[in-house]
């Protein structure tokens, strides 16, 4: 039920956002979140942008990953 | 192309997400600390994963049977469909048999049975009625759409789509529509696990806390869990790699013997989450008692409408009345929701309830813990 999708903001019109979803597009409503604009990661829950997503944080994170798990020995299945 | 280049430089989408090198390794990793844990606790670490959303990941990708021995993974109560009780799903359903009243519902409700055994869906089939929608401000324009009739929407979800509700409800006064409502019941995250928290017959381990109610309300609301509880925390993602250093976390932090409150997830979460949306959300809602599946009243646990916004409350608008409700017979949903029973352990399971003809609620949920090991095994 929680399940949010990110997307890009490819515009603005009001408190409406055009919304790419990995080529789908969809209107979102930017009710919560009035600072998004256009080229913005977003995170979309029932039509409503509730977060903006940050690429440096999950750049962060990737980068966490490759250094921590990067260069262990994959485990025997 | 110009969409691919994009999709090369969105890091959200990147396919280190779920990496199978990276996650072998992480597996790896996980069994070390899984046994180191055990040793400096002594006993199983019992993790739960509160969100449904971290279930159906968890199931779909066939985690379970990878985790080592040392390490056991709880559902708990994260399904807002399992979470509301009886006797609010027959109000639900009292709504869809009033005059006039169109249900405005998000997919999941529909096939949760009411005390007589009837559901929304087969009330449509007999000319309710019932319209299944993606977003609330799908239903506000069926309201504008249909001005002579009623339409209420079924407001079941926690903190992640209270706001959006919320959202929908000031757009419906801003615009004067005065034939939308919502029948409010919210739960929240926070009091949930407290109550588990007080439950001495029940040890948790550690939670993994749901990354996206996290993206609304922040870090804060769960401080209480380590600091007074002395129970690891860590806000995760849905990922595959993201619940895997999840867990990983909690096994550090039960290693370490030091509970603290982490966040895997900072793509998303920022630690005050979003200020605007908590602000709508209390702005149209005021903290109520709750009832939960099983479970019983819960102080403090649900979201009403607010007084300002009373005028849009289904439940006094249609007079509904709230009626105790015994869960179905034999339905073991809520010792599932607490994490103290697994699906398996359900006499109905996978034989009287399967998703096509479901007894309780957590086989009808695409997020309910029965639904998951029905579809991809336990």
């Amino acid at each position: 039920m929680c399940i949010a999708v990110p997307g890009k903001i490819l515009s603005v019109e009001g408190n409406t956002a055009e919304v790419d979803f990995s080529g789908a597009r969809r209107k979102v409503a930017l009710d919560l979140l009035a600072e998004a604009k256009k080229g913005d990661f977003v995170l979309v829950h029932a039509g409503f942008a509730i977060t903006l997503l940050e690429q440096s944080e999950a750049e962060k994170t990737l980068e966490l990953f490759k250094e921590i798990y990067g260069h262990q020995e994959p485990a025997k299945r | 192309m110009a969409i691919k280049s994009r999709r090369s430089a969105d890091r959200f989408a990147s396919p280190l997400w779920h990496d199978g090198a990276l996650a072998a390794a992480a597996l790896k990793e996980m069994r070390e600390l899984a046994a180191k844990a055990r040793e400096a606790s002594g006993r199983v670490s019992s993790l739960m994963e509160v969100c449904g959303s971290h279930t159906m990941a968890i199931a779909a990708g066939g985690m379970r049977r990878l985790f080592p021995k040392e390490l056991k993974m709880l559902s708990g109560p994260g399904c807002p469909v399992c979470v509301t009780s009886q006797g609010d799903i027959d109000m639900a359903l009292e709504l869809a048999a009033r005059p006039g009243v169109i249900v405005a519902t998000f997919g999941d409700m529909l096939k949760v049975r009411g005390s007589d055994g009837t559901d929304l869906q087969a009330m449509r089939e007999k000319g309710a009625s019932v319209n299944i929608v993606y977003s609330p401000a799908d239903a506000l324009e069926l309201a504008q759409e249909n001005p002579g009739r009623q339409v209420a929407f079924l407001g079941v979800g926690f903190e992640t789509t209270a706001p959006v509700i919320a959202g929908a409800v000031r757009r419906a006064r801003a615009e004067k529509t005065g034939n939308f409502s919502v029948l409010s019941l919210f739960k929240l995250v926070p009091p949930a696990l407290e109550l588990l928290l007080k439950d001495t017959g029940h040890k948790i381990s550690g939670f993994m806390l749901p990354g996206h109610v996290s993206a609304v309300i922040g870090l804060e609301p769960y401080r209480f869990v380590p600091e007074k509880y002395s129970v690891p925390c860590v806000i995760t993602g849905f990922e595959p790699l993201d619940i895997l250093a999840g867990i990983n976390m909690l096994l550090r932090q039960i290693i370490s013997g030091r509970p603290s409150l982490e966040s895997e997830y900072g793509r998303a979460v920022k630690p005050a989450g979003n200020p605007r949306a908590v602000e709508v959300m209390n702005e149209v809602f005021s903290v109520t008692d709750a009832r939960w599946r099983s479970i019983g009243v819960i102080k403090n646990s649900g979201l009403g409408l607010s007084p300002a916004f009373s005028a849009f409350d289904a439940a006094r608008r249609f007079g509904l009345k709230y009626r105790n409700a015994p869960e179905p017979k034999g339905c073991l949903c809520g010792a599932i929701l607490l994490g103290k029973a697994a699906p398996a352990d359900c006499a109905l399971f996978g034989g009287a309830c399967t998703p096509s003809d479901a007894v309780g609620p957590c086989m009808v949920s695409s997020e309910g813990a029965c639904a998951a090991w029905f579809k991809y095994g336990g």
